[in-house]
Parts: structure tokens; C-alpha cells; sequence
């Protein structure tokens, strides 16, 4: 892969990327090239539509921007994820995405969807399959703005992948898991770091190489507790989330 | 002998840890007891020997108890119930004041048991010295009771002080305390029986029960002594005490708490050192350490708990081990990209072994192909080539057998202890890269052990048979730390948290 064809497009209101569902709120699948039928939302999933969503009871981060996933060749371990990551579409070095924003990665172009989870963990396959994309030998992309009332120390970034991730906390590398691996709550903990007062950028790669994928993150603090009065955000300012 | 001998006599050999350190020889221990981070415990002897470690591990001879008692004996009161030799103190602090039993034997079963009260244990205190209060118990030489080797017990659910005493000539026997005199608080009662056949008694309390340790067999000959702690229970501090099979300890029961094993032949006088957050240990002598010529030792041992009873526990043992989270059930390693214990290769065919597996066509009839040859266990020269030669990050994973999950544990000479252990190195199994804990309060394996203070580690056994490890220092940081699995596949330093299991592992052998 050339990493070199991967750029951000022009930002785009492109009708076909998003149905924002009235009944379901769900993700779903828009009209693909070829295909001719269109898959039934992410039951899982919604389309955000609050300009924050709260850390629950137990502090997971529920909102996201998410990429269309990447085809990658999807070994899992620790050389190869280091590899996939690495050479393509480098989230953690780009500016932070919008809804609509679209991706060229190749000849293939994917674009970033904002959903809220109605779970504790974010759903990859719901959203993929809803979408009509592949879930096998994938990398998704994630993003978040965590927003902190005040600055805190002492905190972990606590995420469970299924499969692989690398995950970012404004812009530093804090924590990676590899191999095949379900979503466990806790399952990778980075080392303490310090919460902005404001708007912390969380992104996260994970990869997977066959059936279910998801996520999930939130952050603890020294005693290990869940912090519940973060809130999270598609941008920087939590005023828009399209461009 | 064989290379392989060789290996496995060594190891042999380094998975030998002594019972103390320094100068542990002595015979009838009292309860160890702690003041201002020293560890004091007293002993049968001329003038009733003192030793004193600074860590519980390494002891040292400090002359006798009565150095510092008005005449330098016990009073002419105790000697002449008893007599005068001095044996098998023990001594517990209530309030502000020590109190220290002795037995005072003169023809046994005439003895005595004499109490000395003192405000400090520290000889080098200007406030050390032991007043003389006279006998407490005694038994004229006729009666069913040898009052000798009294065991002194708060009761922690009402303040009570009781103390048991007695060795074979007939009973074992219990009278109340005045707390604030530390002698009998009815001395018109008659004492209770509680057990027989039997010495070195002394009780402890848990979740509701009372426990009567005592020790049967013999004592005094050396790797010929029979000497081994039994014990049973009551839900009264005044018996009965039942053994495990329901047998009462005035008929003779007990269930074995600890018999000879390993190098030590007969064990004896059970004390409990309660360190808290977890952890309790017990105290005890072997007759005979065979590491030290045979000759009476002290030692300090985990003490467990298990369906009510509590457990002879061992040392931790140099060797190598699996570090098993017992909050997550993962391993502690290296932070590297593992390799499969005998390379990359499938499972294989399925079903009974031969050519092409099970089903596999046009086999019938044909020899079963040879049973495939055991896989070696990995070993980290095997596979370390792609590690980081610097420091590098440490983290938990299932475990796989892989060379970078496995730990060798070493004890370090001279370099201190903690009550019944040693400091340890703990290595990647076959190299020197070492376990350290860092400023951040995190860990990382450094390349190598230079002895700094970061890199040794406290492993104490705790009262569910799981461990805690602890660095003797965490740099820029004075408050104690415990290895604490704060997810999953993320081991860090944390507040000690004696409820959690966080902080409790599982050393399992590979």
C-alpha cells in the first residue's frame, strides 16, 4: 500500500454515507456500488444528537467518529499490527476528522461516521455489516474528544479491544494490545497520565481478523475507579460535528 | 554425573533458603514481637536470652532479659515455687507495658512461671529495664500441671488476657489476667483444663474461633526429637478444643499444624506475628536444622488459613516461576512479541496418531507412525535475539510457556530482609534482566541487577496461600508499594490494599 494515496478528501456532504435513521437511529447501509440492497442499521448504534454525551455509571466513552474500515492483511501480532498502523492512513498525525470527512485509502475511499453506542463498547461489526463493509481483515480508525472539567492526574486510559488496538491520548501513544483477543473491560490500562482541563483527543486503531469486533474504553482514576463527569465530543469545541 | 545432574543439584542447592539469617540459633522462642521496626524475641537460657534482627531476617545475640532485672535473677519469690532456671518466655504488649512470662522450673513438675514487666525492648533505651511482679502460676510437684512454657493471649473481641501453660505432667491449663498487672486476675479460681499430654501451648483467634496450639512429641535430642504443632478449636476461650475429627484436646487430640519436613526435624512453640495488610506469619524453633549442624533454630514462616484452620505456609523458594495474577488469571512478562514454544506449526491431525491423522484416505491398514517427540521447554537463548538490549516495558498476557513469562527468583546475600526471607532478584528465567520498579511508580526490566534498592523485592505469602511482591524502594517515593495488576495486561506499583486481588498473585513453577 502507498501511503502517499491516502489523504483526506474534500469535505463532503455526500448523501449516500449517512441515512440518519428517525426510527431506528441506527447506522445503515447506504446503496453500494454493486450491490443492490441495503442492510438494516446498527441496532447498537446511533447517530449522536446531543452536543455531548456523558461517561454512563460506569465511565465508558460512548461517543466516536469511526472510519469505514481498511482492508489490512490481518495478522495480529505485534510486528504486524506495528506494521499496519504505521504505514497506513496515520490518524494520530491528521488533524481531527469530521462526520463526512472521507478518506482515499488506495482506490478504495472510506468515510468517518459519528455514532453514539448504546452500550458500554462500541460495536465494529454492527457498524461495518450495516454498512455493507468487510469485517474480516480490517482496521478501523477511532476518535473521540474527551473533555475533562478540570486537569487530572494520576488517570489510565482502560480499553478492551477484539482484536488488536493501539490507542492514542493527545497525540502520545499510551497503551496496545495484540493478538486475537475478545473485548475484555480493563483489559489494557496505559500507564498514568495527566487529563487537559478541556478537550483531550483519544484515537484508537484496532484490527481485526475475522468474525466479531468491538471495542470499549474508559478512563479510571488513581484508586482505580471509573471517572463518570468526563464527556465526550466529535470536536475540540463540541459545537459541530459536520463540517 | 551428568551435565543435567549437575544443573539440577545446583538447583537444588540455590532453591535452598535457611531458616534466618545471622545468628537464628536458639531453643523455646517466646512470640516475636515488634517496637519501632526491631523484631525482639526471647528464649530458654541463662538469663533469658534476647535476639534482636533490624528486618526479621537477620538475628543477633543481645545478652539476657535478666541483665536488666533488679538482682539479676528472677526473685526469691518465683524460685521458691519454682526454681531457678529460667526457660520458654513469652510476652505480649498491653497498653504501655510489656509482660513477660518465663518458667521457672526448679524438679519438675514444681515450677513456676514468673511475669516481668518493662516499658521498652530496646536495650539501648534509657527506659530498659524489667521489673520483677513474682510468680503468676505455679505446681507444687504433686498436682496434674507443670508450670512451665506459658503462652500469653489477648482476646481481640473483648481485651481479656489469658494465659496457658502446663507440659505433660498432666495438664495444660488456663487462668484469666488482669490486664493491668499482668497477674491473675482471680487467683482464687481454680485454672481450667484445656489440654493434655502436651507443652509449649499458646492461643490465637480467628473468625469466631479460638485455636489452642501446643506441641506433643519430644524435645531436646537433636534431629531425634518428635517434636511437631498440633492444635484444635473452640468457640469458647475456655474449651472444649476439638481437633479436626471432632476429638478433644483433653483426650489427646490435635491436628497437625507442622511436622519435620525439608531440613528441619521437629518443630515447636507456635507464635503468631500478625504484620497486617494481609500478611501473618508464625514463629517457631526446629530441634534441628540440618544446614547448621543440627543444631535449634528459629525460623518465621507464612501463616495461612484454609476452611477454618490455620496452615503451615513456606518461604518463597529460589526458582524460577510463573507470576499469575490472581485478579485476572494473566501472567507477568517482558513486553516482547512471544514465540510459540516449539516454533510455528499446526496441531497437527486429529484423532489417534498416524499417517494423515484420523479419516485420511487410503491409510487402512497401514503401521501407526511413531508418537511425535516431546517439545523442549523454551528457553529465552532461544528466542531473545529480537529483544531490546535496553530497558524494556513489562506487561501481563496469558500464559503460554514462553521464556519471557518465566522468573527466576534469587535470593541477594547482605542485602537485608523481612521477617523469614531475604530480599530476592527477580530475572527473565536464563538471562539478568531485572525486575525494577521506577520513579513513575511503574516497572520495567532493566538489562541488568546492579543491587540497587528498586531492584530488590519483599515476596511475602499471604493468608490465602496467594503473594505480594513489593520493591524495598520505589524511587523518589517513601510510601510502601505493592505489584498491583491495574487491568488485564497492566502490572504497576500501587498503594498497598490488603482487600484486593489486585495485589495477590500466583507463583506457579513452569
Amino acid at each position: 500500500m502507498n501511503t502517499s494515496s491516502r489523504r483526506v478528501v474534500a469535505p463532503a456532504r455526500v448523501a449516500v454515507l449517512w441515512l440518519a435513521l428517525s426510527a431506528l437511529h441506527g447506522i445503515a447501509a447506504a446503496p453500494q456500488e454493486g450491490r443492490a440492497t441495503t442492510r438494516p442499521p446498527a441496532w447498537s448504534l446511533a447517530h449522536p444528537s446531543s452536543p455531548a454525551k456523558p461517561a454512563g455509571a460506569g465511565g465508558f466513552i460512548q461517543r466516536w467518529l469511526l472510519l469505514e474500515p481498511i482492508r489490512v492483511p490481518g495478522q495480529l501480532t505485534e510486528t504486524a499490527v506495528r506494521a499496519a498502523v504505521e504505514t497506513d492512513f496515520a490518524v494520530p498525525s491528521t488533524p481531527l476528522p469530521r462526520e463526512g470527512d472521507k478518506v482515499k485509502v488506495g482506490e478504495v475511499e472510506v468515510v468517518w461516521h459519528a455514532v453514539d453506542t448504546l452500550n458500554y463498547n462500541v460495536n465494529l461489526y454492527h457498524f461495518a455489516y450495516a454498512l455493507n463493509k468487510p469485517t474480516t481483515n480490517v482496521l478501523f480508525w477511532a476518535v473521540t474528544v474527551v473533555n475533562s472539567p478540570r486537569e487530572m492526574t494520576d488517570v489510565r486510559l482502560a480499553i478492551g479491544s477484539n482484536a488488536a488496538s493501539v490507542w492514542w491520548v493527545n497525540d502520545r501513544e499510551v497503551t496496545a494490545l495484540y493478538n486475537d483477543r475478545q473485548a475484555v473491560v480493563d483489559d489494557g490500562v496505559s500507564k498514568r497520565l495527566t487529563l487537559h482541563k478541556g478537550a483531550n483527543v483519544i484515537r484508537v486503531a484496532i484490527i481485526n481478523a475475522g468474525g466479531a469486533t468491538d471495542f470499549c474504553a474508559r478512563f479510571l482514576d488513581e484508586n482505580d475507579r471509573p471517572l463518570t463527569t468526563l464527556t465526550a465530543t466529535l470536536t475540540a469545541d463540541g459545537r459541530e460535528t459536520r463540517r | 554425573m551428568t551435565w543435567r545432574m549437575a544443573v539440577a543439584a545446583a538447583c537444588l542447592l540455590a532453591g535452598r533458603v535457611l531458616a534466618l539469617d545471622g545468628q537464628p540459633g536458639l531453643h523455646d522462642p517466646s512470640t516475636v514481637i515488634a517496637e519501632n521496626g526491631k523484631y525482639y524475641v526471647y528464649a530458654t537460657g541463662g538469663g533469658l536470652p534476647v535476639s534482636i534482627s533490624d528486618d526479621g531476617w537477620t538475628w543477633r545475640r543481645a545478652g539476657g532479659v535478666m541483665q536488666a532485672v533488679p538482682g539479676g535473677k528472677p526473685g526469691a519469690d518465683v524460685i521458691a515455687r519454682g526454681g531457678n532456671n529460667t526457660w520458654a518466655p513469652d510476652i505480649i504488649r498491653v497498653g504501655e507495658q510489656y509482660f513477660l512470662y518465663y518458667a521457672a522450673p526448679g524438679t519438675q513438675p514444681k515450677a513456676a512461671i514468673g511475669l516481668l514487666v518493662g516499658k521498652t525492648l530496646d536495650p539501648e533505651s534509657p527506659d530498659y529495664k524489667w521489673e520483677d511482679r513474682g510468680p503468676v502460676v505455679w505446681s507444687d510437684g504433686v498436682e496434674d500441671s507443670n508450670a512451665i512454657d506459658p503462652g500469653v493471649f489477648r482476646d481481640p473481641g473483648n481485651g481479656t488476657l489469658w494465659l496457658t501453660y502446663g507440659s505433660y505432667f498432666g495438664y495444660i491449663r488456663l487462668v484469666e489476667l488482669n490486664p493491668k498487672t499482668g497477674k491473675r486476675l482471680y487467683p482464687d479460681r481454680k485454672p481450667v483444663n484445656v489440654a493434655i499430654n502436651s507443652e509449649a501451648s499458646i492461643m490465637i483467634f480467628r473468625d469466631g474461633w479460638y485455636y489452642l496450639l501446643v506441641t506433643h512429641g519430644s524435645c531436646c535430642a537433636g534431629a531425634n526429637s518428635s517434636y511437631n504443632i498440633r492444635m484444635g478449636r473452640a468457640k469458647k476461650v475456655t474449651g472444649p478444643f476439638l481437633d479436626n475429627m471432632g476429638v478433644d484436646m483433653l483426650q489427646g487430640g490435635g491436628k497437625l499444624f507442622l511436622g519435620s519436613g525439608g531440613r528441619y526435624v521437629g518443630p515447636g512453640h507456635f507464635g503468631l506475628l500478625d504484620l497486617g495488610s494481609g500478611v501473618q506469619k508464625f514463629s517457631c524453633h526446629y530441634e534441628a536444622d540440618l544446614d547448621r549442624g543440627g543444631v535449634s533454630v528459629l525460623d518465621i514462616r507464612p501463616l495461612l488459613w484454609r476452611d477454618g484452620w490455620p496452615v503451615a505456609g513456606e518461604n518463597v523458594k529460589a526458582g524460577t516461576y510463573e507470576i499469575e495474577s490472581a485478579r485476572t488469571g494473566t501472567a507477568l512478562e517482558l513486553a516482547v512479541q512471544g514465540t510459540p514454544v516449539g516454533g510455528f506449526r499446526g496441531r497437527g491431525g486429529r484423532g489417534a496418531p498416524g499417517p494423515g491423522g484420523r479419516g485420511a484416505p487410503g491409510n487402512a491398514g497401514a503401521p501407526p507412525a511413531p508418537p511425535p517427540a516431546p517439545i523442549p521447554a523454551q528457553e529465552a537463548s532461544q528466542v531473545s535475539a529480537t529483544w531490546p538490549s535496553s530497558a524494556a516495558a513489562v506487561r501481563m498476557s496469558s500464559y503460554m510457556l514462553q521464556a519471557q513469562q518465566k522468573w527466576t527468583f534469587t535470593p541477594v546475600p547482605d542485602a537485608g530482609g523481612y521477617p523469614g526471607s531475604p530480599f530476592f532478584k527477580i530475572t527473565i528465567a536464563g538471562t539478568d534482566r531485572t525486575l525494577a520498579a521506577t520513579e513513575d511508580r511503574e516497572l520495567v526490566v532493566l538489562p541488568a541487577f546492579t543491587g540497587a534498592p528498586e531492584q530488590l523485592w519483599r515476596i511475602d505469602q499471604l493468608v490465602d496461600g496467594t503473594y505480594r511482591l513489593m520493591p524495598k524502594a520505589v524511587p523518589n517515593s517513601t510510601e510502601p508499594m505493592a505489584l498491583s495488576a491495574v487491568g488485564s495486561s497492566m502490572p504497576t506499583l500501587a498503594r498497598l490494599n490488603a482487600e484486593s486481588d489486585r495485589q495477590r498473585w500466583s507463583l506457579r513453577t513452569p
